[in-house]
C-alpha cells in the first residue's frame, strides 16, 4: 500500500516537474548572463494560451508548441529591449511583463474561446521496452514526449554552458561584463540571446501545461509556476543539475499535497493548496547563502566605460 | 599576429563628456622599445586618453596613426587586432572562471561552439616562459592575490598579441617589492621591442621606469620631455600648475595623553577569516598617527571596528578611557568620534540626497536640528548654508544632489560635517585619494588645524609621502597587526616599505 | 535659473507623455488582436467616465484604494524594497478589519471605524512584515516572497470567507457564496455624494497621503528610512540599523495596503467578499511609479488610473473587449515608465535630446 503510494507520488511528480524545469533552465540562461527575468510567469501564460488556441483551431500539437515558442521569443525580445537597451530596472520590468502576459492571455481567452473547452494535445505513452521494467518502468517511462525532452535538456544545457565558446561568453558576461567587453565580446548581444532563449523555453513550458498536462486553458492557469521556477534557479545555484533536483523535490512535495486530498485525508482544501508556495518561501530562505557564488553582475545593466 | 608597432601617434585627440572636456587637443607618440609615462593628477585625462587608444571611447576630434597609416579604433577588439593591449587599474578578469578561461575569452569573440582550451594553454605556456611570468592556468581568479592577478592580466594581453602595452596605475595595489619586480619586467619587455605607456601619478616610479614623460593637466598636454632631464619636484610642479606646498607638520607633538587606545583587538573580515589579529595602537590628543600598509591588511576592518560598523571578537577599544568596542555606531558618534570614510560617494555621503541633507547626516536627530521626531527645516537650512560658506563648498545651492559635486567638494561636505561637530577623535581613511592637488592641500590644512585643536587623528593612507608630511608617528599594519610604529624623525620610505612587506628587523615575519 | 527649471520640467513632461503614448500604441495593437476598434475603445475608456456623475464618482471610488496601496509601495520603494504583495496585504487587512467589525457590531461608528482601520493596518503590516523580515535577515528576494505570500493570502482569505467567517445567511439559504455577513451600519464609511458609491474613504486617503509626505521628509524616522533605501552603506555609517528599517518599511507598506482593504470593506462592499482586492495590489504599483514615488504625485496618479479602470469597465460594455485588457495595458505602462528612466539618468542622452528640442523650438536658426 505504501509502496504504491510512493510509486504514485514519484510518477506524478516527474511530469509535474517538467514545466518548472523547462522554465527554470531558461531562466538559468537569463540569470547567468546577468539578467533577472521575473516576467517568466507572463510568458508562460501567453505560451499556454497560444499553444492551446492553435491546437484547438488547427489540431496540431507540434504547431501549438511552435507557436508558443514564437510568442515566447517575441515577449523575450520585448524584455530584452527594455532591460538591456533601455537599461530599466529588472525586477519591476519583470512585473510589467507579467501583468502584460496575464492580462493579455485572459483577455484573448475570453475573446477567442470563452468557456471551458478541452483539447486532445499530447498524450503520455509507454516507452518501448523500458516502460515494461517493473516499478522503474512505471515511474520513469510512462510519460509524454515533452517530459523526456525536458530532462534531456539538463545535460544539454550543462554542455552548452560549460563546454562551448558561447557558454563561456555567457558566464563571463554575467560576472564581469566590463572584462568581457574589453575582450571583444558583445555583451548586449549575448544578453539578448539569453533572454530570448530563456523566454522561448518559458513559452514552451507554458504550452506544456495546456497541451500535455491539463488539456484546457483557464485564467491564470500557471498559478505562480513561473515565479517558482525563478526561485528554484537560486536554489539550484544556477547549475542545470541543481535546478533539476530542485524542481523534482518541489514537484514531489506538490504531488504529495495532491495525493493527500485524493486519499481523503482530512485537510482543508485551501490549506493544502498553500503548501507549494510555503515550500518556495522555505526554499528561498534556505538558499540565501548561495547568492555569493552566483553571477555577480545579476541585476545590473551594462554600461561601457562605467566604473561601478 | 598583428604587425610590430614601430611608431604610434595620437594627433589632436579631443574627447568630451557632459560638462567636462576630458581631453583637449592632445598629441602623443611612442616608438618601439620605448617606455613612455603619462603623468597627471586624477581627473587630468590620462585614463580617458588611453581608453580612446584602446577603443573604449571615440574621440570627437583627432586621429591615430600606426606606422604612419591612419587607423580607426572603434572597439577593444580592433585595438587588439592592431597589437594594442591595456591592463586597467581595476582588473578585467572574471573571478569565478579560471586563468585559462579568462585568457580564452579573448580568442572566442567570433566562435559559438568550439572551445579549444588546449591551444590557449599552449600559448600561455609560451608567453610565461618568454617573460618569466609564472601562473597556474587552472587556478580560479578569486583564489589569486592582487600581484598574481596582475600577472594574469599581463599574460592575457601578451597572449593576445599586444606589442604596445598600456598600463593604468599598475602599482596602485602592489608592495614596494612587487613594484620593483614589475619595473624590471617592463624594462625587459622594452628590450624585446615592445612599447609601453605607463599611466601614473607616482613621480618616483615614473622617474625609475620611463624614457620620456608627458604631463597632462585638466585635459591638456602641458609638458613633454626626456625623463632624465627633470627632477621629481619640477615634474610635480608641472602636474599641478603651480608650486606645490603641501602642508607639512612643523613641530612634533610632545607627550600627549591618549584619546584612543586599541588593545589587542581580534576581528573578522568580510570573508569570515580573521582580519585583525591582536592589533594594538594608541593615538594621543593633538597627534596625527598614520597607518601605512598595502591595502587589504586590515585597514578597512580597523576603521570599521573603531566606528562600531563591525564588531570585534576580543580586545578593547577605549575612547577617552571608555570602552566603545561593539557599541552601536550612533553611540560612538555621540561620544565624539568622527570618521571620514574611504568610500566618500557611497558611505560618507548619500549621493541622491541634497548637500543640505548630507550635512546633517550625523546630527539630524539632535537639537537644534530636530525637536523630538520632527526636523526643524529653518534651522537646518541656516546651518547648512553656514557650513557651505565656511568650508567653501562649490555647489549651485544646498539642494543640489551630492552626486553632482566633484570629488573634492564631496570631501569638503564630509569634512564640514565631521569637523563642525568638534569631535575628540577623527579617523580619516585615504582622505586625499582621487583629489586634485588643490583639494588635497585643503584637506591636509584642515587635518593639521584639527590637530592643533587637540583632536586625535588616525590617518590611513597608501601614500607614503602624505604620511611622512603630516604624521607625528607612522604605524605599519601587516596581516592584521601593527608591525611597528616609527616616529616622524626616523621614518623613511625604505624603512616603511620593508615593514609594509612584512619584514621587521631584516627578518621576514611569518 | 528659472529657464533651466522650465526646460527641465518640459523635458520631464515630454518623456512621460511619449512613454505613456508608446504604451497606449502597443495597447492599440493588442486591442486589434482582441477584435476591437482601438480608437473607439480608447475613446470610450478615456471620455465616458468623465461624462456623468456615475463615472466621476466611480473614478474617486477606485482612486481611494489605489492611493493607499500606491502610498505604501512608495514608502517601500524609497526604503529600498520592492513590495509586490499588495494583493495579499489587502486581503489580510480586509479580513482583520471585517473580524473586528463583525465582532463588535454595536460600538458607535467613531470608535468602531478607527479600530477597524487599525486592525486592517495590523493585518496588512504583518503580511508585509514577513517578507520584510526575510529580506532583512535572510536576504530573501522580496519580489518572490511577496508574490508567494499573495498566493498564500488568497487561499487563507478564501478559506476564511468560505468557512469560519461565512455569512450565516449563505449557509441557511444554501447558496454558499464566499463572503462574510453584511457589516453593521456602524462600520460603514458614510457616502459623501448621494446616489453614488463615493464614500468618505477618499478623504481618508488624501489625508493619509499628506501624512506620508510629512512622515518621509519632515521626521527623523522618515529620514532614516529614505537613507536606508538610498544608500544602505551610508545608512550603516551613521548608525541606522538598515535591517530593522527594511522591516519597518514593509510593515508600513503592508499596513497601508491593509487599510485599502478596510476602505473596500467599509466603504464599497460593506462585507468581505471574493474579489476584494480587484487587482489593486498591482495597479497600485503603476500608480506609485506614475506618481514619481511621491505622495503629492500619487494623489493625481490614482485619479488617472481610477479613470482607466472605470473606463475599461465601460469599454467592456460598449466595445465588448474584456476589461482584463486593462491589466495588460498597465503592464505596458510599467514597461514604458521604467524604460523611460534612462532619459533621466543618462546625462549624455538627455543633453542630446534637449539640444534637439531647443533647435526645434527656435526654428531653423542653426548656426553651429
Amino acid at each position: 500500500m505504501i509502496l504504491n503510494f510512493i510509486i504514485g507520488i514519484i510518477s506524478a511528480g516527474i511530469p509535474l516537474a517538467a514545466p518548472l524545469l523547462l522554465a527554470g533552465l531558461g531562466e538559468m540562461f537569463n540569470q547567468r548572463a546577468g539578467v533577472f527575468n521575473l516576467g517568466v510567469e507572463g510568458i508562460m501564460l501567453m505560451g499556454a494560451f497560444v499553444g492551446f488556441l492553435v491546437v484547438l483551431t488547427v489540431g496540431s500539437p507540434v504547431l501549438g508548441l511552435l507557436a508558443a515558442i514564437i510568442v515566447g521569443a517575441i515577449m523575450g525580445l520585448l524584455m530584452a529591449v527594455v532591460t538591456v537597451k533601455f537599461k530599466a530596472q529588472q525586477g519591476i520590468s519583470g512585473i510589467g511583463l507579467f501583468m502584460l502576459g496575464w492580462g493579455l492571455s485572459g483577455t484573448l481567452f475570453r475573446v477567442y474561446v470563452g468557456g471551458i473547452t478541452s483539447i486532445d494535445g499530447i498524450k503520455t505513452f509507454s516507452f518501448p521496452l523500458l516502460g515494461k521494467i517493473p516499478i522503474i518502468g512505471e515511474i520513469f517511462f510512462h510519460n509524454n514526449i515533452l517530459v523526456y525532452i525536458t530532462f534531456l535538456l539538463v545535460p544539454v544545457s550543462w554542455y552548452v554552458l560549460n563546454k562551448t565558446a558561447w557558454g563561456l561568453k555567457v558566464r563571463a558576461v554575467g560576472t564581469n561584463p566590463q572584462a568581457a567587453d574589453t575582450l571583444g565580446i558583445k555583451v548586449e548581444r549575448i544578453r539578448f540571446q539569453c533572454i530570448i532563449l530563456g523566454s522561448m523555453m518559458a513559452g514552451l513550458a507554458g504550452a506544456y501545461l495546456t497541451i500535455a498536462q491539463t488539456h484546457i486553458f483557464a485564467d491564470n492557469i500557471t498559478a505562480g509556476r513561473g515565479f517558482i521556477a525563478v526561485a528554484l534557479v537560486y536554489f539550484g545555484k544556477w547549475k542545470p543539475v541543481g535546478i533539476m533536483w530542485g524542481t523534482l523535490l518541489f514537484s514531489l512535495a506538490h504531488a504529495m499535497q495532491r495525493s493527500i486530498q485524493v486519499y481523503g485525508i482530512n485537510f482543508p482544501y485551501e490549506i493544502a493548496v498553500i503548501i507549494p508556495y510555503l515550500l518556495v518561501i522555505v526554499v528561498l530562505a534556505l538558499s540565501y547563502k548561495s547568492q555569493q557564488l552566483g553571477p555577480v553582475a545579476l541585476g545590473k545593466p551594462f554600461i561601457r566605460g562605467s566604473r561601478e | 599576429m598583428p604587425e610590430i608597432i614601430n611608431k604610434l601617434e595620437m594627433r589632436k585627440i579631443t574627447k568630451k563628456f557632459p560638462g567636462v572636456l576630458a581631453c583637449n587637443n592632445i598629441d602623443i607618440n611612442i616608438k618601439s622599445g620605448e617606455i613612455v609615462a603619462l603623468l597627471g593628477e586624477n581627473g587630468a585625462g590620462k585614463t580617458t586618453l588611453m581608453n580612446v587608444l584602446f577603443g573604449l571611447y571615440q574621440p570627437e576630434h583627432g586621429e591615430i596613426f600606426l606606422n604612419d597609416k591612419k587607423v580607426i579604433i572603434n572597439s577593444p577588439r580592433t585595438a587588439f587586432s592592431y597589437g594594442i593591449g591595456m591592463v586597467h587599474q581595476h582588473f578585467m578578469l572574471v573571478p569565478n572562471l579560471t586563468v585559462l578561461e579568462n585568457v580564452a575569452l579573448g580568442f572566442i569573440s567570433k566562435k559559438i561552439f568550439k572551445l579549444e582550451l588546449n591551444k590557449v594553454r599552449t600559448k600561455i605556456d609560451e608567453v610565461s616562459k618568454e617573460y618569466g611570468l609564472s601562473v597556474n592556468p587552472d587556478a580560479y581568479i578569486w583564489q589569486l592575490s592582487v600581484g598574481e592577478q596582475q600577472r594574469v592580466e599581463l599574460i592575457k594581453v601578451l597572449c593576445l598579441g599586444a606589442n604596445l602595452l598600456i598600463l593604468d596605475e599598475p602599482t596602485a595595489a602592489l608592495t614596494p617589492q612587487e613594484t620593483d619586480e614589475l619595473i624590471v619586467l617592463l624594462k625587459e619587455m622594452a628590450k624585446k621591442d615592445r612599447s609601453i605607456i605607463f599611466i601614473s601619478h607616482k613621480l618616483n616610479e615614473v622617474k625609475a621606469v620611463s624614457n620620456r614623460v608627458y604631463v597632462l593637466r585638466n585635459g591638456s598636454l602641458v609638458y613633454e620631455g626626456e625623463t632624465t632631464e627633470h627632477s621629481v619636484s619640477t615634474l610635480a610642479e608641472k602636474m599641478a600648475g603651480r608650486e606645490i606646498s603641501m602642508p607639512i607638520l612643523k613641530e612634533k607633538s610632545h607627550a600627549t595623553s591618549p584619546i584612543l587606545e586599541i588593545k589587542n583587538v581580534f576581528a573578522k573580515g568580510s570573508m569570515g577569516t580573521m582580519a585583525l589579529e591582536g592589533l594594538s595602537l594608541t593615538v594621543g590628543k593633538g597627534e596625527i598617527v598614520g597607518i601605512a600598509g598595502v591595502s587589504g591588511n586590515g585597514q578597512k576592518e580597523l576603521a570599521d571596528v573603531i566606528n562600531g560598523i563591525s564588531h570585534i571578537e576580543s580586545g578593547q577599544i577605549l575612547l577617552n578611557n571608555e570602552n566603545i568596542a561593539n557599541k552601536a555606531p550612533q553611540k560612538i558618534i555621540n561620544k565624539g568620534m568622527g570618521y571620514i570614510p574611504e568610500d566618500r560617494m557611497h558611505e560618507g555621503t548619500i549621493p541622491s540626497f541634497s548637500v543640505k541633507e548630507n550635512i546633517i547626516m550625523k546630527d539630524y536627530c539632535k537639537a537644534p536640528l530636530s525637536k523630538s521626531l520632527f526636523l526643524q527645516d529653518k534651522i537646518i537650512e541656516n546651518y547648512s548654508k553656514e557650513l557651505i560658506n565656511n568650508f567653501a563648498i562649490k555647489c549651485p545651492d544646498n539642494k543640489t544632489a551630492c552626486a553632482s559635486l566633484s570629488g573634492g567638494n564631496v570631501q569638503k561636505v564630509i569634512l564640514a560635517r565631521e569637523l563642525s561637530r568638534k569631535p575628540k577623535m577623527l579617523v580619516a581613511a585615504y582622505p586625499i585619494r582621487g583629489l586634485d592637488i588643490g583639494a588635497a592641500e585643503y584637506v591636509h590644512e584642515q587635518l593639521l588645524e584639527a590637530r592643533s585643536e587637540n583632536i586625535g587623528i588616525l590617518l590611513i593612507s597608501e601614500e607614503l609621502d602624505e604620511l611622512l608630511d603630516i604624521c607625528d608617528r607612522i604605524a605599519v599594519i601587516y596581516e592584521g597587526k601593527i608591525l611597528d610604529v616609527l616616529d616622524r624623525d626616523i621614518a623613511t620610505k625604505s624603512k616603511l616599505g620593508l615593514l609594509m612587506a612584512g619584514i621587521k628587523d631584516e627578518k621576514k615575519v611569518i | 535659473m528659472k529657464k533651466k527649471l522650465y526646460n527641465e520640467t518640459i523635458y520631464r513632461l515630454l518623456i512621460v507623455v511619449v512613454a505613456v503614448l508608446s504604451a497606449l500604441l502597443v495597447g492599440a495593437i493588442l486591442l486589434l488582436i482582441a477584435k476591437a476598434n482601438p480608437l473607439k475603445a480608447y475613446y470610450v475608456m478615456f471620455t465616458e467616465p468623465l461624462s456623468g456623475k456615475f463615472g466621476l464618482t466611480e473614478i474617486l471610488v477606485r482612486a481611494a484604494p489605489l492611493m493607499l496601496v500606491g502610498l505604501g509601495i512608495a514608502i517601500a520603494f524609497r526604503s529600498g524594497i520592492l513590495n509586490i504583495g499588495g494583493e495579499g496585504q489587502i486581503m489580510i487587512g480586509a479580513i482583520f478589519g471585517s473580524f473586528i467589525a463583525l465582532s463588535f457590531p454595536n460600538l458607535p461608528t467613531y470608535i468602531l471605524l478607527p479600530f477597524v482601520f487599525i486592525a486592517s493596518f495590523i493585518g496588512g503590516a504583518i503580511w508585509g512584515g514577513i517578507a520584510g523580515w526575510m529580506k532583512a535577515y535572510l536576504s530573501v528576494n522580496e519580489i518572490l516572497s511577496t508574490i508567494m505570500l499573495n498566493y498564500i493570502a488568497f487561499q487563507v482569505y478564501m478559506y476564511l470567507i468560505r468557512g469560519p467567517m461565512i455569512d450565516p445567511q449563505e449557509v441557511s439559504y444554501g447558496t454558499g457564496v464566499p463572503q462574510t455577513a453584511l457589516l453593521s451600519k456602524n462600520a460603514w464609511l458614510v457616502r459623501i455624494i448621494p446616489a453614488s458609491r463615493l464614500h468618505a474613504g477618499i478623504i481618508v486617503a488624501v489625508i493619509l497621503a499628506i501624512f506620508v509626505y510629512f512622515f518621509l521628509w519632515k521626521t527623523t524616522i522618515g529620514y532614516r528610512l529614505r537613507a536606508a533605501g538610498a544608500e544602505a552603506k551610508a545608512a550603516k555609517y551613521i548608525g541606522v540599523n538598515v535591517k530593522n528599517y527594511l522591516v519597518l518599511a514593509m510593515l508600513l507598506s503592508g499596513g497601508f495596503a491593509g487599510m485599502a482593504g478596510a476602505i473596500e470593506v467599509c466603504g464599497v462592499h460593506h462585507r468581505a467578499l471574493e474579489s476584494i482586492s480587484a487587482g489593486y495590489g498591482f495597479s497600485g504599483i503603476v500608480v506609485a511609479l506614475f506618481g514619481g514615488l511621491h505622495p503629492l504625485g500619487i494623489i493625481p496618479a490614482s485619479a488617472v488610473f481610477g479613470l482607466l479602470i472605470v473606463g475599461a469597465d465601460m469599454m467592456q460594455r460598449s466595445v465588448t473587449v474584456p476589461a482584463s485588457i486593462i491589466l495588460a495595458i498597465q503592464g505596458l505602462i510599467i514597461l514604458a515608465i521604467v524604460s523611460s528612466q534612462i532619459f533621466f539618468s543618462n546625462i549624455t542622452l538627455k543633453e542630446k535630446i534637449m539640444i534637439k528640442l531647443k533647435l526645434m523650438k527656435s526654428g531653423d536658426k542653426d548656426d553651429s
